[in-house]
C-alpha cells in the first residue's frame, strides 16, 4: 500500500497498490517462464523421438518390399528382414518372463499386503528394492552363465551353446518381479481396512478375504502391474542381448529351447556392428524401423496401464 | 469350556478360535500361506544366489590384482585390462546427467507443482513425462542416435562423451521430474498458505519455504535416479560408447568431450561376450558396479530416513 500517502485516509484501494514493486514483479515473470522452459522440454523430447523415429523409419518402409517383411527370417547381413521373426522372439521372451514373474510377484505383494507383520515388510521391502536395482547386464550374464546350464540345459534338450530364450526369458522375469510386486501391493494395501473388517465380521478366514475380498478390489491396480511388467518385459534389451544369442540373425522360432532375437537385441546388435549399420544396405533404417515399433508397443501398453491405475484412484 | 490340562495351557483368544473352527485342521489356509512364503522365499533366495555367484567369482579376481584391476584401461588380455576408463567413463556421464536433468527437472517439477492451473496444458505435460518414464531406455538411445550422433556431429563429435552425456541426461529426466513433484506434493499446503498470507509472492514462497522442506525427497530422488543411469547399458550402446578398447589420449576439455568413452556397464556387456578367459573379469567388474550401486542406494535410502519429516 505504497501509493497512498499517510496524511489522509485512502479513498479505495486499486490492485495496483498492493501490487509491490515492478521490479519484483518482473522477477516473478521471469522465474516463472524459466520454470514453464523447464516443463515444455519434456514434449520437445517426446516430440524429437517420435520425429527421429519416424523420419528414418519411414526411409526403411518405403524403401523395402513389402513381402519380405513376413519372409524367412531376421539376417540383415543379407537383406532379409523379417519382422515377425523379432517380434514373435520378444513375444516368446515376454512371455516367460511374464510366466515367471507373475507367480512370484503376486504371491510376494499378496503376502507382504495380507500376512505379514509391518516388521517383516519393512525389512523385506527394501530387500526387493535392491533386486530392483539389479542392473540388466548383471542380470543377462547371470542368465548366460548360470540359469541356462543349470535350469534350462535339464529341460530342453541339447541347446546351442548355452544360448537362448528360455534363460532370458526367466532372466528378464527375475528383473520385472519386483516391478509387478511393488505395484500389486500398493494396490492391494490401498484397498480400505473397512472392506476387510466387513469380511472377518462376517465370519471369513483370512485366505477368503484375501481371495475374494482384496484381491479383485484391488483388480485394476494388479492389472496395471501385470501390463507394466509386460511392457518392461518387452523393452529389455541386455538380459536378451547377452542370453538369447542369435546374433547374426535368426529363423522364425517360438521354441524356447532355441536361440532367438528379439526386437531389442536386433537393435542392438545392429548398433554394435554385429549386422552392419551405415552404408547402402537399409540396416541403418531398419534400425529405427524396430525401434519405432517397440515404442508404440510400450506406449500403447503403459497408456493402457494408466487407464487400470486412474480407475484404482478413483474408486477409493 | 472342559478343564483338561490342554485347554487350560490355551489363551482366550486360541481357545476361541478353535472351538469356531471346529476342531478341524484348515489345510488348505495354510498350504496357501506356505506357498505364499515359498514365493516370496524364492524370489529373495534368487537375489541371494546372483550376489553369491558374483561374489565368489568376482571376488578372487579383485584379491588377485586389486588396484591393478581398477587403475588397468580396456585390454585384450584379460590379465591386463581393467576398468578404469570405464569408471571414468561412468562417472564423466553421471557428472553431465546431474548437471542437465536435475535443474531441468526440477524445474519442471516446480512448474507442474507450483505454478501450473489445471489446464489441457498442464494435463498433457503430465501425461507426456508419466509415458516418457516407462519408455525402454533403447528408445532414448536411438533418439541419442538420430539427434546427437548424426545430425548435431558438428557440435558433439558424434560417438562422443558429450553425445552419451546428454542421452543419459534426457533418459533421467522424466524421473526426476516425476520423483521431485512426488516430494513437492508432500509439503502440506499450510506452509505456502502461511508464506502467503505474510505477502509474499509465487516464488518468494517456492524459495523459502517450499524448496527447502522438499529438499530431502528431491534429493533422494536425484540420488536414486543418478544410480538407475549408473546401470543403464542400452542407450549406451547405440550411442557410441567404446565396445573393445580404446587407448587415445585427449588434451583439454573439449577433446575429451567430443572423444570416445567408455562406462562400467558397456564394459561388463563387451567383456561377457568374450571368450571363457574373461570370465572372471566380467564377475570382477560386476562386482564392482553392483558395490557402487548399493552403496548409493544405501547413502539415499539413509539420507531420507535421516531428512524424513513427519508432519
Amino acid at each position: 500500500m505504497t501509493a497512498s500517502s499517510s496524511a489522509q485516509p485512502p479513498t479505495r484501494l486499486s490492485l495496483g497498490d498492493l501490487r509491490g514493486s515492478p521490479a519484483r514483479r518482473r522477477r516473478e515473470l521471469s522465474v516463472r517462464l524459466l520454470f514453464l522452459a523447464a516443463a515444455t522440454v519434456s514434449i520437445l523430447v517426446s516430440f524429437l523421438i517420435i520425429v527421429s523415429l519416424a523420419g528414418e523409419a519411414w526411409n526403411f518402409i518405403s524403401q523395402i518390399d513389402l513381402p519380405l517383411l513376413i519372409e524367412r527370417g531376421w539376417f540383415p547381413r543379407r537383406d532379409l528382414y523379417s519382422i515377425h521373426t523379432i517380434v514373435a522372439g520378444t513375444l516368446t521372451v515376454a512371455g516367460i518372463g511374464m510366466l515367471v514373474a507373475i507367480p512370484l510377484g503376486l504371491g510376494a505383494a499378496i503376502y507382504l499386503s495380507e500376512y505379514a507383520s509391518p516388521r517383516m515388510r519393512r525389512t523385506v521391502k527394501p530387500i526387493l528394492e535392491v533386486l530392483a536395482g539389479i542392473p540388466s547386464v548383471v542380470l543377462g550374464y547371470f542368465a548366460l552363465q548360470v540359469i541356462s546350464p543349470t535350469i534350462v540345459d535339464p529341460i530342453c534338450p541339447g541347446s546351442t551353446q548355452g544360448f537362448n530364450m528360455a534363460a532370458a526369458g526367466i532372466g528378464v522375469g527375475i528383473l520385472i518381479t519386483p516391478l509387478i510386486a511393488s505395484v500389486a501391493e500398493d494396490a492391494m494395501y490401498a484397498v480400505p481396512r473397512s472392506l476387510r473388517e466387513a469380511s472377518y465380521g462376517l465370519g471369513a478366514r483370512k485366505r477368503t478375504t484375501s481371495l475374494k475380498i482384496v484381491f479383485p478390489a484391488a483388480i485394476s491396480g494388479i492389472v496395471a502391474a501385470l501390463i507394466l511388467g509386460l511392457s518392461r518385459g518387452i523393452g529389455e534389451t541386455m538380459v536378451v542381448s547377452i542370453a538369447a544369442g542369435a546374433t547374426g540373425g535368426s529363423l522364425f522360432s517360438v521354441n524356447p529351447c532355441e536361440p532367438g532375437q528379439t526386437m531389442t537385441a536386433a537393435m542392438t546388435a545392429l548398433a554394435t556392428g554385429s549386422d552392419q549399420v551405415r552404408g547402402a544396405t537399409l540396416a541403418f533404417p531398419s534400425l529405427f524401423f524396430v525401434g519405432l515399433l517397440l515404442f508404440a508397443f510400450t506406449l500403447a501398453l503403459n497408456l493402457i496401464a494408466d487407464r487400470f491405475v486412474r480407475s484404482m484412484r478413483i474408486r477409493y | 469350556m472342559a478343564s483338561t490340562p490342554r485347554t487350560q495351557a490355551l489363551t482366550g483368544a486360541e481357545a476361541v478360535r478353535r472351538t469356531l473352527e471346529g476342531g478341524r485342521v484348515d489345510w488348505a489356509s495354510r498350504a496357501f500361506e506356505a506357498s505364499l512364503v515359498a514365493l516370496l522365499v524364492l524370489t529373495l533366495g534368487v537375489l541371494a544366489w546372483l550376489l553369491t555367484v558374483v561374489f565368489v567369482n568376482g571376488m578372487p579376481v579383485l584379491a588377485d590384482r586389486g588396484f591393478d584391476f581398477l587403475t588397468s584401461p580396456l585390454n585384450s588380455q584379460a590379465g591386463a585390462a581393467g576398468v578404469s576408463q570405464a569408471i571414468v567413463g561412468s562417472l564423466s556421464l553421471m557428472l553431465f546427467v546431474a548437471l542437465i536433468s536435475f535443474p531441468l527437472g526440477i524445474g519442471a517439477a516446480v512448474y507442474l507443482e507450483e505454478y501450473a492451473r489445471d489446464s489441457w496444458f498442464t494435463r498433457l505435460i503430465n501425461t507426456v513425462v508419466r509415458n516418457l518414464a516407462g519408455v525402454p531406455s533403447i528408445v532414448y538411445g536411438l533418439l541419442g542416435l538420430a539427434v546427437f550422433v548424426v545430425a548435431l556431429a558438428d557440435f558433439t563429435g558424434g560417438r562422443s562423451l558429450v553425445s552419451g552425456g546428454l542421452t543419459m541426461a534426457i533418459l533421467v529426466l522424466p524421473i526426476v521430474i516425476i520423483t521431485s513433484a512426488e516430494a513437492l506434493r508432500a509439503v502440506p499446503d499450510a506452509i505456502r498458505e502461511a508464506a502467503f498470507g505474510v505477502g509474499a509472492t509465487r516464488w518468494e514462497v517456492v524459495r523459502s519455504h517450499v524448496l527447502p522442506y522438499a529438499a530431502p525427497g528431491i534429493f533422494t530422488g536425484t540420488i536414486l535416479s543418478m544410480a538407475r543411469a549408473f546401470g543403464e547399458t542400452a542407450p549406451l550402446i547405440l550411442v557410441g560408447a567404446v565396445i573393445g578398447g580404446f587407448n587415445v589420449q585427449y588434451n583439454g576439455v573439449v577433446e575429451t568431450l567430443q572423444g570416445r568413452y567408455t562406462a562400467l556397464p558397456t564394459t561388463v556387456f563387451d567383456w561377457a561376450r568374450k571368450p571363457a578367459s574373461f570370465s572372471g573379469n566380467v564377475y570382477a567388474a560386476i562386482l564392482v558396479l553392483i558395490v557402487v550401486l548399493l552403496l548409493v542406494n544405501a547413502l539415499a535410502i539413509y539420507l531420507r530416513n535421516r531428512f524424513e519429516r513427519r508432519w
